[in-house]
């Protein structure tokens, strides 16, 4: 199948039920995404498929649409160009252990997509899947809040 | 690493000069023998001054060899060297070097001399470097643990970048005729009076062939530019963009996958296996036994997992009781004069202390380590040289096994180690280490990456050790005036020391940590049992050790008998300490909380705890709301007193970190044996802390110990008894047992 990551198209040649997060790391070397769970528990795999903000780890191969944008943290911004979310994520310096926070990124960056300027209440709702296990939630919090407001600056 | 048969006379002379002076001959004496491991492969044209810095003609490098598990250490030991060497961050290399003995950790066996680490009077000192001294002799061994790390490396980073400083400056004034006297170090260069500059990396030639400068003065603190201000970790962009390559994300030519299935029933046998229908799946290179279980060789780490688990087992019993009830059983009956592992502390006599009686029970459960990063280790071995990817804490240790599986020797055999996607312990352990040697041993020449699944984590993992703890308390004429606690538990020591080959002599003191060492000097009437039971469930250190489950059950009963005394928790705990240091951090929490009490207003309530830990005062306070659907909490504020604060910044996300992690856990987490296996297999069944149930926190931190210490472990084990009194404070229910989901509901 044919699969486009990053603005890259690449060609893979998988079974129908093989995960996009494996597809990800195993097949294409693109690590930023991370194995946690397996099962949707901890949000670490979360990537964007046509924006949606999507636990790559439950979304296997056959169920991937043709022409589908996916988009990994290494897509949203690298070291030098980094985006608003990432940004805010290095000001607060939120990262303890770090491995969950590509998840936590992506999920933060599609919420700011969707809502710009998200109520407290919102934060807490759509940031609860991802887990932590360092437990950076107050700084997530805060990273949120910066990002949002840097977003609407621009 | 074996090198030690030329230096053994000039080690023991040293050693001896150690122990006999103890403090005084300092860390930089006992330090200095061991050779420098970069020299041993060092180009021509680059300079080692010590064992720290590595300068070539192109760049800087500093030797942090720490493991970091998130703690941020491997930032705070490259700005301990920077700070002296006169470098800026964002200018030099940040490595985590060759494991090697002379790195070996100064501060691990403090918390082991039998002193409470508050005790830094000269007897306690001599006999802290004694114990060193023949730790050294014996086994000088890196490790990152106890939370030592800053009090291993605090004086002798910043010493090694001032002798390299030095170094140069000599360098430099051979070079340009200027007397050293006159010259100055910023930025990476040394500067010359006319303002010439001379950057380090172009001196590394000259200063190759100098001797190295081997002492020099410490800077007082109030020159620094770098310590004890904020500082932007340099992990946190690479963490902050998913280009930090865990020992998860190595990828090497010609690697292959590796899943396993070993017995779920922790150290069982493996009677047999059925493998057929595993073998015709896709990818699926060699199905290989390993000890006490079989691993697939794939192409593709899901590819390896899918067909590790289509493969059936008979599996053999657990070499420890099958049910969890049975577990509690034995705990229960060790409060026995025959199972007296130590009295630990006697003040005054708690038999003859008056006044009315408190009694209580408390629990503490298996609990799983459960780092988001699943464990996992890439292993090449080849007929000359083994190779290692991963993270680990006890770097040496990973080489020796290693060695001991391959039979190749030990100076071949070379751990590269890795950021660590968290450990909280766990990755003290060997058995993933040895399950990947093995694999990789029968397959040499490629390199085999093997991961737990997360099931296969959890289930072998070596969780927290099961605590019971029983309590009495007296209380008269409004003052606690007696406390009697015991405490019963397994030997976490010697269940993981026994798995490294090793036995501990004595007594296990993380049976009584946390509370014999509570230094409430102010309470008359203190003893501190504590009981060990044969060996359960194989345990290993989980963040806080000991003090965890016993600063649960020592401020729970002291709450209670607060209670019953009709006084204020922190007003009655400030009474009682008369530990200068630790009643410093509970006002501190007061006021940052705006302490009136436990109650503030209908259906809330405020809990306060404190804990002694590594050596570092921790007070917290947890604010809770009673909803028509369970407990909220709402607020949390906590004071801590580390000596000396590295990085503001950094220690305040621990605190957080550390807040969230104990009160996480004492909300819903435990693992539990039925039929010898843990029942939770994944993040459902042992959850901890999520964003929404996250309190506001606020954290103080004091600088008035005498001496600096680490932040890793501290901030956990007031954590609990915090929340479960503030609960008691808003609804009057009195929890003994964690989790405490197992009692009332969490919103």
């Amino acid at each position: 199948m044919k699969l486009t990551v990053n603005g890259t198209e690449h060609d893979v040649d998988v079974e129908a039920d093989m995960p996009l997060l494996w597809i990800l790391r195993d097949e294409l070397n693109i690590t930023g995404p991370k194995y946690g769970c397996g099962v949707a528990q901890c949000g670490a795999c979360t990537v964007h498929v046509d924006g949606m903000a999507v636990r790559s780890c439950q979304l296997p191969a056959s169920n991937i649409e043709e022409g589908a944008e996916i988009t990994t943290i290494e897509g949203l911004g690298q070291p030098g160009s980094l985006h608003a979310v990432q940004e805010a994520w290095v000001e607060h310096q939120v990262a303890q252990c770090g491995y969950c926070q590509s998840g936590q990124i992506m999920q933060a960056a599609m919420l700011l997509d969707f809502d710009p300027d998200p109520s407290d209440e919102k934060i807490d709702a759509v940031m609860s899947g991802n887990l932590c296990r360092c437990g950076t939630y107050v700084r997530i919090r805060a990273a949120v809040k910066s990002a949002a407001a840097k977003l609407n600056e621009a | 690493m074996s090198r030690a048969g030329t230096i053994a006379r000039r080690t023991f002379l040293i050693g001896s000069a150690a122990v006999a002076g103890g403090v005084a001959f300092g860390v930089f004496a006992a330090q200095r023998p061991f050779p420098n491991p970069n020299l041993d492969d060092l180009p021509k044209g680059s300079a080692s001054f010590n064992p720290w810095v590595i300068i070539d003609s192109d760049k800087v490098t500093l030797i942090a060899t720490h493991a970091d598990k998130g703690q941020g250490v491997f930032s705070a030991q490259a700005a301990l060297i920077a700070e002296e060497l006169d470098i800026e961050l964002d200018q030099v290399e940040v490595s985590f070097g060759v494991p090697d003995r002379a790195y070996y950790n100064i501060a691990a066996t403090d918390a082991m001399a039998g002193y409470p680490l508050y005790d830094n009077s000269p007897t306690a000192e001599r006999v802290r470097g004694f114990l060193g001294g023949i730790v050294k002799l014996a086994l000088p061994m890196m490790a990152t643990g106890g939370s030592s790390a800053m009090p291993d490396v605090y004086d002798k980073l910043r010493h090694a970048g001032a002798c390299a400083r030095e170094t140069l400056k000599l360098a430099a004034s051979q070079q340009s005729g200027v007397p050293i006297e006159q010259l100055k170090t910023a930025r990476g260069a040394v500067i010359l009076p006319d303002g010439t500059e001379l950057p380090y990396t172009k001196l590394a030639g000259l200063a190759a062939q100098i001797e190295p400068v081997t002492r020099a003065k410490l800077r007082d603190p109030k020159e620094w530019r770098l310590v004890g201000k904020p500082m932007e970790r340099v992990d946190i962009v690479q963490k902050s963009t998913g280009t930090m390559t865990y020992g998860i994300d190595f990828r090497t030519d010609g690697m292959k996958y590796a899943a396993i299935k070993v017995n779920p029933r922790q150290g069982g046998a493996m009677n047999s296996y059925d493998a057929s229908a595993a073998q015709a799946m896709p990818g699926v290179d060699k199905i290989l036994e390993i000890t006490g279980g079989v691993a697939v060789v794939a192409d593709n780490t899901w590819r390896a997992i899918q067909a590790s688990e289509a493969i059936t087992f008979d599996w053999g019993p657990a070499p420890y009781p099958a049910e969890q009830e049975t577990h509690w059983k034995v705990l229960s009956d060790s409060f026995t004069e025959d199972s007296l592992n130590a009295e630990a502390r006697v003040v005054g006599d708690v038999e003859a202390a008056e006044g009315e009686v408190v009694t209580g029970e408390y629990r503490s459960p298996y609990i799983a380590h459960a780092p988001l990063e699943p464990l996992n280790a890439t292993i090449l071995v080849t007929e000359t040289r083994v190779d290692i990817w991963t993270g680990h804490q006890i770097q040496q240790f990973v080489e020796q096994i290693v060695a001991e599986i391959t039979g190749i020797d030990q100076d071949n055999v070379h751990l590269h180690n890795m950021f660590m996607g968290g450990s909280f312990g766990h990755r003290l352990e060997f058995d993933f280490i040895r399950q990947a040697a093995e694999i990789a041993n029968q397959m040499r020449g490629t390199p085999i990456q093997m991961t737990y699944s997360r099931e296969e984590d959890f289930a072998h993992d070596f969780p927290r050790h099961i605590t019971m703890g029983r309590g009495v308390a007296k209380v008269k004429d409004g003052k606690v005036t007696s406390m009697d606690v015991q405490i019963a538990g397994q030997s976490v020591m010697r269940s993981q020391m026994g798995r490294m080959g090793m036995s501990l002599p004595g007594p296990d003191a993380q049976l009584h940590e946390g509370a014999w060492d509570a230094p409430m000097f102010n309470l008359p009437n203190l003893r501190v049992r504590s009981y060990i039971t044969q060996a359960l469930a194989p345990v290993s250190s989980w963040r806080a050790v000991g003090a965890g489950p016993n600063v649960f059950i020592y401020e729970t009963l002291l709450d209670e008998a607060i209670h019953a005394a009709g006084a204020d928790p922190l007003q009655e705990r400030i009474r009682l300490m008369g530990h200068d240091v630790s009643v410093k951090v509970l006002e501190a929490v007061g006021e940052l909380s705006s302490w009136n009490g436990p109650k503030v207003g209908e259906n809330r309530g405020r809990g306060v705890a404190y804990g002694f830990s590594f050596g570092v005062p921790v007070a917290t306070v947890v604010e809770v709301v009673m909803t028509g659907n369970g407990i909220k909490i709402d607020k949390a504020w906590m004071a801590a007193d580390v000596g000396k604060v590295i990085d503001p910044v950094n220690l305040e996300n621990l605190a957080e970190g550390g807040i969230v992690f104990g009160l996480g856990h004492a909300i819903n987490c435990e693992i539990t044996y039925s039929d010898g296996m843990a029942q939770q297999t994944n993040y459902h069944a042992h959850e901890a802390m999520r964003l929404y149930q996250c309190p506001e926190i606020q954290f103080r931190a004091l600088e008035n110990g005498e001496k600096i210490r680490g932040f890793g472990e501290p901030p956990i084990p007031p954590s609990a008894p915090a929340l479960g009194n503030a609960i008691f404070a808003a609804t009057g229910q009195r929890i003994r047992e964690m989790p405490f989901n197992k009692h009332i509901d969490f919103v």
